[in-house]
């Protein structure tokens, strides 16, 4: 018998390849000096940035359950963090999750 | 076929501060626990990643499943959040395209864009003289997308051990990384209002539709940013 499990999969594999096949098929007539490539570029980093945002401020799963606030403070710190450190990575991503992780044990006892 | 120098040269950057390594196995890490959680056996966590290898679209399958949503539910959310993977392909492939490579390397390595690995490829593909790109994008997304599967692994294998605080740690990995990368590739007017702009819009649509609010918020964000960007070039 095939699972609902194993069918969620493939369903969910195929509608995330479907964007990328449609992404090369796409690609094969714009060049990247063009004015639609331009207007591509903007759209995403535009999209990404709107659903980094919206990870951050909607969050779905574990996150939800952290305070709007503590999430935010968080961001802010570690944006600092990387400036900081003239943009390294390794230590805002680091500090994140061991201060998100202390934090929430912390508030919830 | 694939030249093996700039492969590895793509493989490779995946070393070095700016890697995703480490972010990309946090959340990995958190979705292969999540998956076990949800019920799935470590060979279908595994499958999930090796065929999808795209978190957003990973999270809310396992969120829907437990939910109990129909499958074409999961399909019409699954496609929604991980549409931002059209317009993410369309400003990359032109890039690497050469006409001297066959087209099977593109048709099959766009399974490789995810955010982590696109964001690498913008930030180091003007290294690379046009005909090679493909090969270092290739190594590139090796490199991520075996990452993220052995984090699935290790996710799935010590569940036990992660309780909730850590889950909520290692989820809050990816979007630092994200954020910061975004702001590192902030170099053009148009980026910079795409990136601004899309960060503020998309949440701010998401009480008009929460399923829609990325699209609409990166489509007005990103089409604003590029008449603005134009206009001042």
């Amino acid at each position: 018998m095939i699972s609902t499990f194993f069918l969620a999969i493939v369903i969910t594999s195929l509608a995330t390849y479907l964007s990328r096949l449609l992404g090369v098929v796409t690609s094969q007539k714009i060049s990247e000096d063009s004015k639609i490539f331009r207007w591509f570029n903007c759209l995403a980093y535009s999209t990404l940035a709107a659903l980094i945002a919206r990870i951050v401020i909607y969050p779905l799963g574990v996150l939800a359950d952290v305070d709007f606030y503590l999430r935010l403070i968080i961001v802010l710190l570690c944006i600092a963090m990387f400036f900081i450190t003239k943009k390294n990575l390794v230590y805002p991503t680091v500090f994140s999750c061991i201060l998100l992780s202390a934090l929430s044990a912390f508030f919830k006892i | 076929m694939i030249n093996k120098k700039y492969f590895l040269d793509g493989f490779f950057s995946i070393k070095g501060i700016n890697s995703p390594a480490l972010a990309l196995a946090a959340s990995f890490i958190a979705i292969g626990a999540l998956l076990k959680n949800v019920g799935f056996s470590i060979q279908q966590s595994i499958f999930s990643t090796f065929f999808t290898y795209a978190l957003p679209g990973s999270l809310v399958m396992a969120e829907s499943l437990i939910l109990g949503a129909s499958l074409l539910n999961i399909f019409i959310a699954v496609w929604l959040v991980n549409l931002r993977l059209y317009p993410m392909t369309v400003s990359l492939m032109p890039l690497l395209m050469h006409k001297n490579q066959p087209k099977w390397k593109y048709y099959l390595s766009c399974h490789f864009v995810a955010v982590s690995s696109w964001l690498i490829v913008k930030d180091k593909y003007l290294n690379f003289d046009k005909r090679n790109r493909i090969d270092f994008w290739i190594g590139i997304g090796s490199a991520t997308w075996l990452i993220a599967i052995l984090s699935t692994i290790v996710g799935y294998l010590s569940s036990d051990y992660l309780n909730k605080d850590i889950m909520i740690g290692l989820a809050i990995v990816n979007p630092i990384y994200f954020i910061c990368m975004m702001i590192d590739a902030m170099k053009t007017v148009q980026i910079k209002i795409s990136v601004i702009l899309g960060s503020i819009l998309g949440p701010l649509f998401y009480s008009l539709s929460p399923e829609w609010c990325i699209l609409y918020g990166g489509f007005v964000a990103g089409t604003f940013a590029y008449f603005v960007g134009e206009q001042n070039d």
